[in-house]
């Protein structure tokens, strides 16, 4: 007989109550430094960016809730994650209306066509990144320099372009990122530059050391899986390393690899997804290897100087067949018993 | 279902074998009629394309020679096209004069191998015009070799000029990034399009390095009027 | 099966106006069954060459000659060819008419050909024509086929040309090459590249499957 003492229930037994919101809002947190820093080093031209992919984001999952006929999702926070992670892949003094579009493609196309919040495949924001990558490839390549002078005080003349129409790129240069500047001149940017955030870049992805503050902080609070991050920045490492041990003339070193681009945020804030990323330690150790493998070879041997954002949407798109893969056997059952 | 005539399951491996042969043969014909009917005009019409960028990259050209160069870097005129030649154009003024030999180049670009037609004169020892024949570049971007006018701009007076011994090209051609261009022997690249602009100049460099010398060498050949 | 379309086109707007099965035989093609939009067939050549108004018409009257030659062809020769061997059959017949709109755009207009590609030769295995070969034409006269095939065909026309022309508006800024936006117009050229075809179609499809949805529920 059952004591009354042992409560019966099925599964998941929750022992803390953390819900969508709370990991949501800490993740927020997280990325707020970023967003700060990148606010302070590119002044209004990266606030009117992140701002306006906030909204965005957050205006179109408020209208996709309404026109079909659900409740409104955005108190999770989860739109608004998305907006900024957006913003923060996109070059300060991005045409506002662009970076609209972006937020507005992210959540319909990266989210809501697939049926919300925890059913997306791929990471939302790169959607919208990749989308505006293809669409306008001349303006998201326009990049801006880090403390101008009046960076508080004028806002770069294409961030209010008319909506539609070619932003001007008088006061921007192009193509011009440490990544770029290696890829087809040969020229090394000094990785302490690179660290601290003192170089060109989209408005999050300059400062690799805060964005491992965030990453760290979020690892603490227990609200990410660490070994996504350690896997990718492993792999990079050791894949660089040892083509730069090979030929130093050809390849860049891998400090350089680790903390140029968009690879700390790509890794920390992108690939942590919890949708699109796997479940077994196992598949995420396999997950993050992937990423950071495509990562290196995108740099390198790619037509792009960088390979962030597609190795994650590669990434994603095999995550849910890595827990397959790695899904232990049944005991008892047979190998050609093939059943999902 | 109901059938639609034909007795089904029983029918002889004669009557597929004859059916067969006769649609097969009524098919080859209409094949053969129209090959016939539409080839003189498709060949007429790739003539004309082709004619009509060598007059472009050639500027002030009115009629056209064309030779075959030979392995050993000697030419030999011919008429009309021929099959895995390699041919040059060379083009004269009214007067007969030679104005500029149109060469064509090709080389990898971002999605696929460009093929390009160049005028070279050897009197300038330039590059005097420039036409994309084949590109598969991403459009609205790469494909801007075909129509940037500042691009295109850099083609009216490319230098190749040659070194005192007349054997190589002085400098190589090389594409460098938008408005950086200090000499002018240097392609000025297109914003947002830097591989398909250092395509070109990567063909254009390989292709002059080795054409201007020969080209230049053989210019009083192409100079003599032919019966004349 | 011509009965069966013909119940259910026996309501609404083109019911009304389809009251002779020969209308209807073309009229099916349009919109009820449009082969683009209803039947998703042919996806190659409709996302591969609209990045233009002008290249999707190109190609949608390409194979709406293919189509109704070959129905014409199959349909007179439907009490002739074996069953055994009639896939076959068809296909050949397919081949030589893809072969001879081939020659024909070569010797129409050298841009065009280029612009259209090994996409023109590929309309053998465009599995609407195929479809319609077997489905109807090898059932029904020369007369209904060849409706049939006109209306499928326009019906084609309409699905390239709706893709075309959403798709050289935003990657171009234009519409059978004429500019619609000034020129500072910001080209989205994603639209002209194979993304922006799928990205179109799923619209469009969205738009026809949510009208069929609403029309559903009244």
């Amino acid at each position: 007989m059952f004591k009354k003492t042992l409560h019966i229930s099925t599964s998941p037994h929750l022992t803390k109550g953390i819900g969508t919101d709370d990991i949501m809002r800490n993740v927020v947190w997280a990325m707020l430094p970023v967003a700060l820093y990148s606010v302070w080093s590119f002044g209004l031209g990266a606030l009117v960016v992140l701002a306006t992919s906030t909204t965005a984001c957050v205006l179109t999952e408020h209208f996709l809730a309404k026109i079909s006929k659900k409740e409104s999702t955005i108190s999770d926070w989860s739109a608004a994650i998305t907006g900024l992670l957006l913003g923060l892949t996109l070059p300060p003094g991005f045409p506002m209306w662009m970076a609209f579009l972006g937020g507005v493609v992210s959540i319909a196309l990266g989210k809501f066509v697939f049926g919300g919040l925890g059913y997306n495949v791929f990471n939302p924001a790169l959607v919208g990144r990749a989308f505006l990558q293809a669409a306008f490839p001349v303006a998201i390549t326009t990049w801006h320099p880090v403390y101008a002078p009046d960076r508080f005080t004028t806002v770069p003349s294409a961030t209010f372009t008319a909506p539609f129409m070619e932003p001007s790129t008088v006061d921007a240069f192009s193509g011009a990122t440490p990544l770029s500047a290696f890829k087809f001149d040969h020229v090394v940017t000094n990785s302490y530059d690179l660290a601290l955030g003192l170089i060109p870049g989209s408005t999050g992805e300059t400062c690799a050391a805060l964005i491992l503050l965030g990453g760290l902080y979020l690892i603490a609070r227990n609200m990410m899986n660490w070994r996504i991050p350690a896997s990718i920045l492993l792999t990079v490492f050791l894949l660089s390393g040892a083509l730069y041990l090979a030929n130093k003339e050809a390849y860049p070193s891998p400090d350089f690899m680790l903390f140029s681009g968009g690879l700390m945020l790509g890794a920390v804030f992108m690939a942590t997804d919890m949708v699109g990323s796997p479940v077994m330690p196992a598949a995420v150790w396999l997950y993050g290897a992937l990423i950071g493998v495509l990562v290196v070879v995108i740099r390198i041997w790619g037509g792009l100087p960088e390979g962030v954002m597609y190795a994650i949407l590669l990434g994603n798109a095999v995550a849910p067949h890595l827990d397959n893969l790695i899904r232990p056997r049944v005991y008892g059952t047979v190998k050609t018993a093939k059943k999902s | 279902m109901k059938e639609a005539g034909n007795t089904s399951g029983q029918t002889s491996g004669q009557k597929m074998l004859l059916t067969m042969t006769g649609i097969g043969v009524f098919c080859a014909l209409m094949i053969v009629l129209s090959y016939q009917g539409t080839l003189p005009r498709i060949e007429q019409l790739k003539a004309e394309a082709l004619e009509k960028a060598i007059f472009k990259v050639v500027p002030g050209m009115e009629s056209k020679r064309t030779f075959r160069m030979e392995s050993d870097g000697s030419f030999t005129e011919v008429s009309g096209k021929e099959k895995d030649a390699r041919l040059v154009y060379a083009g004269y003024d009214k007067e007969g004069k030679l104005v500029g030999v149109a060469v064509e180049a090709a080389g990898m670009g971002f999605a696929d191998v460009i093929k390009v037609i160049y005028g070279y004169d050897p009197e300038k020892e330039a590059v005097v015009g420039f036409y994309v024949l084949e590109s598969k570049e991403t459009p609205g971007l790469g494909d801007k070799i075909e129509k940037d006018p500042n691009f295109l701009a850099n083609f009216e007076a490319l230098d190749v000029s040659l070194t005192e011994d007349k054997s190589k090209t002085k400098n190589t051609v090389v594409a460098v990034k938008h408005g950086e261009k200090k000499n002018n022997w240097e392609v000025d690249g297109i914003t947002g399009a830097t591989i398909s602009s250092r395509a070109i100049g990567n063909l254009l460099g390989t292709s002059t390095a080795e054409m201007a010398p020969v080209l230049h060498k053989n210019k009083a050949f192409f100079e003599v009027k032919k019966g004349q | 099966m011509s009965q069966l379309t013909k119940d259910k086109t026996g309501e609404g707007f083109w019911g009304n106006l389809a009251n002779s099965p020969s209308t209807n035989e073309f009229l099916k093609g349009l919109w009820k069954e449009n082969p683009v939009f209803v039947q998703v067939l042919g996806m190659c050549p409709t996302l591969a060459v609209t990045n233009t108004a002008m290249n999707g018409l190109a190609m949608g009257l390409a194979t709406t000659f293919v189509l109704l030659m070959s129905n014409i062809l199959v349909s007179s020769l439907r009490n002739v060819i074996p069953k055994q061997v009639r896939i076959a059959s068809y296909i050949l017949i397919i081949a030589t008419f893809v072969t001879m709109t081939d020659y024909a755009i070569q010797a129409i207009s050298v841009d065009l050909s280029k612009a259209l590609g090994a996409f023109i030769s590929l309309i053998v295995v465009n599995c609407l024509i195929l479809g319609r070969a077997e489905a109807f034409a090898s059932k029904n006269t020369v007369g209904k086929s060849m409706l049939d095939a006109l209306g499928m065909g326009f019906g084609f026309v309409i699905g390239l040309l709706s893709l075309g022309a959403v798709r050289e508006i935003l990657g171009n800024g234009s519409i059978f090459g004429i500019p619609v936006f000034p020129a500072s117009f910001q080209e989205w050229v994603i639209m002209i590249l194979p993304p922006g075809g799928f990205f179109t179609l799923a619209m469009w499809l969205m738009f026809f499957n949510h009208r069929k949805q609403k029309k559903a529920a009244l």
